[in-house]
This record gives structure tokens, sequence and C-alpha cells, in this order.
């Protein structure tokens, strides 16, 4: 059902777990699915230094976030507020089409994270 | 390029009997020489075609044998989803003059349901009867539903997410009091429920090879004498000309086969299956922190384990253990759009949250008692994974 990058990626998640002291932490839900996704950010100097996640979900949205956390690993915040959810299935090798909505978390979570860690400093979120 | 074949590695754990069975090698040697030598068509006039017809007589016998019908009751079709069509349409239409309403249940299977909603978009009405936490309909219910306009109460024998069976004898009394004809969907009961059609007063009866080690693409609708039932399938004369189209010879033949090797010791059989289940769900429940049955504690299929592991998907379960060479379902499974989590245990009240962490395992013939230890060995580390893995604390 999922190909060997898929697979990979969901049998050995990379970036999972927690960051106990998180420049910032946001959850987002599917309201489709139910599927739940937290991400974990540390910004240094602009960039993201560490990054971790949680999902509840299926292998295709365990998968996405595996490869959208290495994908913004050490990217600026501009670079990974412009990644989308269409870089993380092709970069996968693409997902079943009904699966495809499952990636969706991972970038929703990542931008509202990045949010959260600006207005933390006081900075205007970004919208586009 | 070769397909790779799972069953050949010898760690496979096939833990999905109720989405289909292995056809057993006794069944398929039964069939074998029907593909080949004896491959007449049985409506044909020279001596090979009589070797057919009788092969087809015998396992119409061993049909009724096992419900306690005579064959002139039994009638063949591609399998339990004709089967139910033809039960429903069937004796939706040739009773529309008497009435025009329907009782079913919140948890039959979709080839029942979707049926029942297709006859809705034709003038009749239906009644989806609730069922309790554990999946059981209470008979009061099928008494209370019933009108003057009802023509039809169908309910399955046993369900096939959570492996409740039903009082099905009491439901039959209650139709028969009635004057409702009464359909059962007995997939996947066959081999595990005794049934015996007059003592469960019942009228129609849908079953299907594959679920009992026989073929798949083969079952049987039984229909009581004198029921009034229009045909489904309509071309030539075979069945009584009441459901045409050359018989699949080797499959009835092998269901034949199968549903008497299915019905000899149905005791013994189950004793064996529920000893195993017993002790694969007593392991799971002494090692896997907040785990929830799904289903009655008592009243199930032999085989059925349904469990759901909060905090965590179904599915991503199912494809972890799949590596591990064990095979299970999820009535779960994530698909795009508005999908809800399984309607059988959205009816039974499960939490969505936890229907949507429900795993299945149903076991079998096939199933030894080292596949239990190696499941038991394998799940909890599985589900501990998946659970450091979700945002859900539990
Ligand atoms: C309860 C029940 N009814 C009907 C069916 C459909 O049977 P078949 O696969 O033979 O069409 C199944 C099998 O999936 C079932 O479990
Ligand atoms: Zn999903």
């Amino acid at each position: 059902m999922y190909n060997d990058i898929v697979m990979d990626h969901f049998q050995h998640p990379r970036n999972g777990g927690e960051i106990t002291d998180a420049d910032a932490v946001v959850e987002v839900g599917s309201p489709e699915c139910g599927d739940t996704t937290k991400i974990y950010l540390t910004i240094r100097d602009n960039r993201i230094e560490d990054v971790k996640f949680q999902t509840l979900g299926c292998a295709a949205a365990i998968a996405s976030s595996s490869m959208a956390t290495e994908m913004i690993k050490g990217k600026t915040l501009e670079e990974a507020w412009k990644l989308t959810n269409r870089q993380v299935s092709d970069a996968l090798g693409g997902l079943p089409e009904k699966k495809l909505h499952c990636s969706v978390l991972a970038e929703g979570a990542i931008r509202e994270a990045i949010n959260q860690y600006r207005k933390n400093m006081g900075l205007e979120p970004w919208t586009e | 390029m070769n397909e790779p074949d799972p069953t050949r590695q010898s760690r496979l754990i096939y833990m999905d009997h109720s989405a289909t069975t292995p056809t057993h090698p006794d069944v398929v040697a039964a069939m074998l020489p029907y593909f080949t030598e004896r491959f007449g068509n049985p409506s044909s006039l020279y001596t090979l075609a009589g070797i057919s017809r009788k092969a087809v007589a015998e396992a119409r016998g061993r049909v009724a044998r096992a419900l306690g019908a005579s064959p002139s009751e039994v009638f063949f079709t591609a399998g339990g989803t004709e089967s139910d069509n033809w039960a429903i349409k069937g004796v939706a239409l040739a009773n529309r003059h008497r009435g025009t309403h329907i009782i079913t249940t919140a948890i039959e299977h979709h080839a029942v349901l979707h049926t029942c909603r297709y006859l809705e978009t034709q003038g009749f009405s239906v009644t989806y009867l609730p069922v309790d936490r554990y999946g059981i309909v209470d008979p009061d219910t099928v008494r209370e539903a019933v009108t003057d306009e009802t023509v039809l109460i169908s309910v399955m024998t046993a369900n096939n997410e959570v492996g409740t069976i039903q009082p099905i004898e009491e439901i039959g009394r209650i139709a028969q009091d009635a004057e409702v004809y009464f359909h059962t969907d007995a997939v996947q009961a066959i081999g595990f429920v005794p049934i015996d059609v007059d003592a469960m007063r019942i009228d129609l009866l849908s079953l299907s090879a594959h679920k009992f080690s026989g073929p798949k693409g083969i079952g049987a609708l039984y229909i009581r004498d004198g029921v009034n039932i229009d045909t489904f399938i309509h071309g030539g004369a075979q069945e009584s000309a009441r459901r045409a189209g050359t018989e699949n010879l080797p499959g009835i033949v092998g269901l034949g086969a199968a549903i008497e090797r299915a019905t000899s010791d149905i005791a013994a059989h189950s004793r064996r299956i529920a000893d195993m289940r017993d002790r694969l769900l007593a392991g799971i429940l002494a090692d896997i922190p907040a785990t929830y049955v799904n289903g009655h504690p008592v009243l199930r299929l032999p085989g059925n384990v349904n469990v759901s592991f909060a905090g965590i998907d179904g599915e991503a379960l199912l494809m972890l253990l799949d590596a591990e060479g064990i095979c299970c379902s999820t009535g779960s499974a994530c698909t795009s759009g508005s999908e809800l989590p399984s309607h059988v245990l959205m009816a039974c009240g499960v939490d969505p949250a936890l229907a949507r962490a429900s795993i299945r395992f149903s076991l079998g013939e096939m199933t030894t008692a080292e596949d239990i230890d190696t499941v038991l060995s394998v799940l909890p580390e599985t589900v501990r994974r998946l659970r450091a893995l979700s945002p859900v604390k539990i």
C-alpha cells in the first residue's frame, strides 16, 4: 500500500519525541480524520536548531511528520515557512491519493509553530 | 518481476479469518476434477453433463444438511453479497403490495445496509435498529418496530467486526408471530454457530464459502419453501429458474465440501479456537494498559478479538504488525473525506478516538498456539512504540 520511503519513515521515524524547553510547541488536529500532530521547535539565530514531533495517525501521517521535520531541520524560518505538503509527499516518493490529506498536518503544524515563536518574540505573525 | 509471496515466509501469522480463509487442501482436491475432466455444463444432455448435475445436487444436499433445510430450498449464488442483495431486494419487491417497511440493524454488513439504502430510494422505508454497547440487538425493539407495513426483518447471525452473536431464535419467533419474513446474514456464523433454520424460524439465510475454508466467489441463499421472492439474476433456467447463469461448478463442489467440514464438529472446533482466543485476549489485557474490549464478553464468535488501544491509530498498528508478518484488520482506515470510523463501533457507542484505535484479530483453522505466543511477544512493544510517538497521553 505504501512505497519503501514511506514505510522507512513510518517504521523508523526521524525526530520523534518531545523537546522539554522548546521555543514553540503547537498541536494541530485534522477534523477530517482525527489525525493529530504536535511539533516542538528550538530556534537559534532565526534557524530551526532542533525539531521534534509526535503524531497520532496512520502510517502516512507519521511518515509525513518524519519527512517534514527532516526537511526543515537547520533551515531558516523563512525557508521552513515555505515547505508545502506537496514537497513532503514528493520527498516521500508519493502517497496514495486518499492519504494525501494526512500530509497536510505537518505543514500546518510547522507554520503554526513558527508563528507562535514570532508572536512570543513580539513579531507580526506571517500570513502567506 | 516476481511478486513477493508472503505465505512462503514461515513466520506469516494469519489472524484475519473474518476477512477470508485459505481454501483447505481437501476442498481444493474435491474441486479440481471439475475444472478439467468433469467440466460439462450441468444443463447439457449427454452423460458428461450428468456427472456435473450430480455433483451440484450432492453439494446442494450438503448445504441443506448443514442448515437443517431441504435441498430444494438452497440456491447457489456468487457469495454473501449477492445472497444479501437477493434476499432483501427480492422479498421487498415481491411483497410490495403487502407493505414497504423493512427492519434491520445499524451493525449489518454493507451488503445489507447499502441494499436497504438503495431500497429507500425506491419508496421503501427502513428501520435501522440500535444495539447496546456490546453490539446486541434487543428483541423487544424488533417487536416494537413491526408495523402493518413491515415485510422483512433482516438481522445478522454474527457480526463481522466485533463478533457479537445475536438472539436469532428469539427474533425468528417475533417475525413468525408477526407474519413477517425473517432473513439472517450468517456469513460469519457458519462453522461457529449451529444453524437449524426450522428451530430458529429463519426464512432466508445468506452464506459464503470463503469464510469457512471454501473458495471465494461462491455462496448460497437459503429460501424457505413458499417464501414470496422475486428472481434477482434473470436469464437461463438454472437453479429452478430462480438464479440464472451457468453454475460455478468447481465453486459449488468446493462450497459443499467446505460446509460439510466446517459443520461436522462445531463444538470441538469452536472450543479449540476459543481457548486460543481467550489466551490471546488475557495476554493483551495483562500486558497492554489502557486497552478496551469491543463487543460482547461471552456472546461472540470464538475466533474474534476486537480491542482498542487508547492513544494510537489502528491502521498504523496494522502496518507495523504486517511488517512483523502478522495479518489483522482495523475498522477505521483513515481515508479522505468525512468518512467516520467503523459504523459498527459507532453503533456500539464506542468513543470515536477509541474506534479509530481498534484492531481485530480473527483466529481460525490456521491459528496455532505458537501464533498466539508470537503475537503476544510482538504486540505490547509495538503498541508502546506508537504510544511513545503519540501526543495523546493515556
Ligand atoms: C457479515 C458479512 N456479510 C456479507 C459479506 C460479504 O460476503 P462475500 O465476500 O462473499 O460477498 C461478508 C464478508 O465480507 C460478511 O462478513
Ligand atoms: Zn491519516
